[in-house]
């Protein structure tokens, strides 16, 4: 082992001239950990500024009535928040995780498409930036909510959609070149003898939501684009005086919109299945099984999305086929879940911060998966649907579920980029008041949602007033919360801590274990032996 | 093979997968209206004039129809029908009117968009003759009768005995001043 880690090195010193200085650096590298580096950072601050924006939804929904904000402006509030979140904290988080790690953990020297790579990120603060600054237009922002439902983003909405549907346009390129990229390195740079059933969870999960990604981001650019042309040029795709049909829309933008849930949570359960087994310190229990479920999940996942429309009045045939089908993917759900206690099973476990993000995310994603299953029957949900109980459930899915998994790779992977031991205190602090907030925030809205309250509406009925306030008061401390991460990253950046040896964490297996902390600049420039 | 062909080859597939999904979105389109002219599972009625030759009347049955008129937000219009029901055979020719008027001080061009419900029920409708098959144009202050002729097919199963005609008149004007 040392004799790679003696010649790696070797070649990191050799490369260290070509360093282009300062923010150069950052705008010229195709270098695989600096892209996901920058990924990571971007999908951070944007984690910050969506958060800004629900730290103002609460704040509004603390009290009932209308007290801070006007009403078209929390519509603003809610549909970016939405829109910040999945394709600028989620989706680019998931993507700089896989540039980081895909290539070490496959044993290749870098993405396979270096140039592309970093055009697939530097579009990505664009595409932001035009969002963000409809905001600050006259008549504001995008107000039609994430699913920009027509006709609210057609016939309703301000001249500022343009700017929505083009910042769509260049998130979609973007996740699409990301996706291309992320399978072509997959499929033709792993070392010899890396077989395809011998990759890591995180890579073959990665691997499907590539395939994901490229099958239906080209379906969301295809729906802005008749928002698009039904607004401005005087088609009729969705408006019915031309012929068109308001509930197609629907129909197109949830074909897009489930694999979408599924992209943004199929590489948390890669990264789950590599933290699990490595502070249980017994292997994954059923790999196999981990990789069918995967790609069955994937493959459920587009005969499903209707389900998002069981009030649009479909026939009682079609409401049963997408009740059963989506009922369905709880069956390969509950494989993964189960194999993960079974890795627990008899382990020799210890709680270090990563592995109580896992434990944390398996317990509360399953809450949301079950609160899932309660909306996939369709009679019920005539209740619930849209009320606070879907915004429960898809926020324990993507806040416990996505984001804490993201925070799990964060710390079981930070040592290796950084080569310094993190602020475990600082780190426990900042799990424990995300776990006891994110609950407080999270739990109540299953209440005030079976008790009818609906989302997207400034205002509520008295009765809902106790449990809102309970609900601002979690969110305004998860919110908080996350400042103890931004202290934590920015003294890691800084490298302060306790340097850490090559396999940071005694248990862990992979690859990414074998160079030496921190990962040298460029890695695996000779593939290294698979056993 | 090199590395750089071996990736070329693979983007290569990936982007016709790309392209054609971009086209499966806009393919849904045509696709959605085919799926529900073929199942009727969506209350639309057919847009073509049904002609009534050699329709076996089936006196054993009766199915109630019902009318229903709305005008879509920001159309001016009144839209009317006295007939607020009727009871045919299966096969039975009958004729509804509807009245619009134009109230407004300018002209403005009215489409009327048909739906049914239950929805299994709009391919058993067949209507010989419909103001919802063109445009109606009305100058300000005009007022029209507009007469629907249509007969059920004698086919519809027999749970369905009463189903309800929607029209939503929409304000084409601008469209409609495009189009010409």
């Amino acid at each position: 082992m040392s004799s790679v880690a003696e010649e790696v090195h070797h070649d990191d010193d050799h490369h260290d001239h070509h360093h282009t200085p300062g923010i150069k650096r950052w705008l010229y590298t195709t270098n695989h950990k600096d892209i996901g580096t920058l990924y990571l950072w971007f999908a951070f601050i944007m984690f910050l500024v969506g958060g800004a924006m629900a730290m103002v939804i609460r704040a509004e929904l603390f009290q009932p009535g209308m007290q801070i904000v006007e009403p078209n402006f929390f519509n603003q509030m809610t549909t970016v928040h939405g829109l910040v979140m999945v394709f600028g904290a989620v989706m680019p988080a998931f993507t700089g995780l896989a540039n980081w790690m895909v290539p070490m953990m496959i044993g290749a020297p870098d993405m396979a498409l270096p140039r592309m790579n970093n055009w697939s990120f530097w579009i990505l603060p664009f595409a932001f930036l035009i969002l963000l600054s409809s905001l600050f237009l006259e008549g504001g922002g995008p107000n039609f909510g994430w699913t920009f439902y027509a006709p609210l983003s057609t016939t309703f909405s301000n001249d500022s959609t343009a700017l929505f549907v083009f910042s769509v346009h260049i998130m979609g390129a973007s996740s699409i070149m990301g996706a291309i990229n992320v399978i072509v390195t997959i499929m033709n740079m792993r070392a010899p003898g890396m077989t395809y059933m011998k990759m890591p969870m995180f890579v073959w999960t990665w691997f499907i939501t590539a395939f994901l990604l490229i099958a239906v981001m080209p379906v969301l650019a295809g729906a802005v684009t008749m928002v698009l042309t039904d607004k401005f040029f005087g088609t009729s795709f969705f408006n019915a005086a031309g012929g068109g049909d308001p509930v197609m829309f629907q129909h197109i933008f949830w074909f897009f919109g489930h694999p979408e849930v599924y992209i943004m949570i199929l590489p948390a359960f890669g990264i789950i299945s590599h933290i699990v087994p490595a502070f249980a310190r017994k292997p994954l229990f059923g790999y196999a099984s981990m990789v069918y479920a995967t790609a069955s999940i994937a493959l459920l996942s587009f005969i499903v999305w209707a389900h998002h429309m069981f009030t649009t009045g479909m026939p009682v045939v079609a409401e049963l086929f997408f009740m059963i089908a989506t009922m369905l993917i709880s069956v390969p759900t509950g494989v993964k879940v189960f194999n993960w206690v079974a890795t627990m099973w008899r382990g020799a476990m210890t709680f270090e911060v990563p592995m109580l993000f896992a434990l944390a995310f398996i317990v509360l994603f399953t809450i949301g998966g079950l609160s899932g299953l309660m909306l996939a029957i369709t009679p019920v949900d005539f209740q619930y649907h849209d009320t606070y109980f879907v915004v429960a459930h898809f926020h324990y899915v993507l806040v416990t579920g996505a984001i804490f998994s993201i925070m799990a790779a964060a710390y079981y992977w930070l040592p290796k980029w950084t080569g310094k031991m993190f602020d475990i205190k600082l780190a426990q602090w900042h799990f424990w008041c995300s776990l006891i907030s994110v609950n407080l925030l999270f739990f109540p809205m299953h209440f005030v949602g079976l008790a009818g309250m609906p989302r997207r509406i400034p205002d509520y009925a008295l009765q809902f007033a106790d449990f809102n306030k309970w609900i601002s008061l979690g969110g305004f401390a998860f919110g908080l919360s996350q400042l103890i991460f931004l202290a934590l990253l920015i003294k890691a950046c800084r490298k302060k801590g306790d340097s850490v040896p090559a396999r940071v964490w005694e248990g862990a297996e992979g690859l990414e274990w074998e160079v030496p902390s921190p990962a040298p600049y460029h890695t695996f420039e000779t593939p290294p032996v698979i056993k | 093979m090199d590395k750089q062909s071996q990736h070329k080859k693979v983007v290569t597939k990936l982007l016709f997968v790309v392209v054609g999904m971009f086209g499966f979105g806009f393919a849904l389109v045509p696709l959605y209206d085919v799926f529900c002219d073929l199942t009727g599972i969506n209350g639309k009625t057919s847009n073509v004039a049904a002609t009534y030759e050699s329709v076996v009347i089936d006196e054993s049955r009766l199915i109630t129809v019902e009318f229903i008129t709305r005008v879509n937000t920001g159309m001016p219009w009144e839209f009317y029908t006295e007939t607020k029901k009727v009871k045919v055979h299966p096969g039975q020719l009958q004729q509804v009117d509807f009245y619009a008027k134009n109230p407004a001080s300018r002209d403005i061009v009215g489409q009327a968009v048909p739906s049914v419900s239950p929805g299994p029920a709009a391919i058993y409708l067949n209507k010989t003759e419909c103001f919802c098959f063109e445009q109606q144009p009305l100058k300000a202050g005009e007022e029209t009768l507009m007469p629907m002729r249509f007969y059920v097919d004698p086919q519809i199963p027999a749970d369905i005995t009463y189903f309800t005609l929607s029209y939503t008149l929409y304000d084409v004007s601008e469209q409609a001043v495009a189009m010409n």
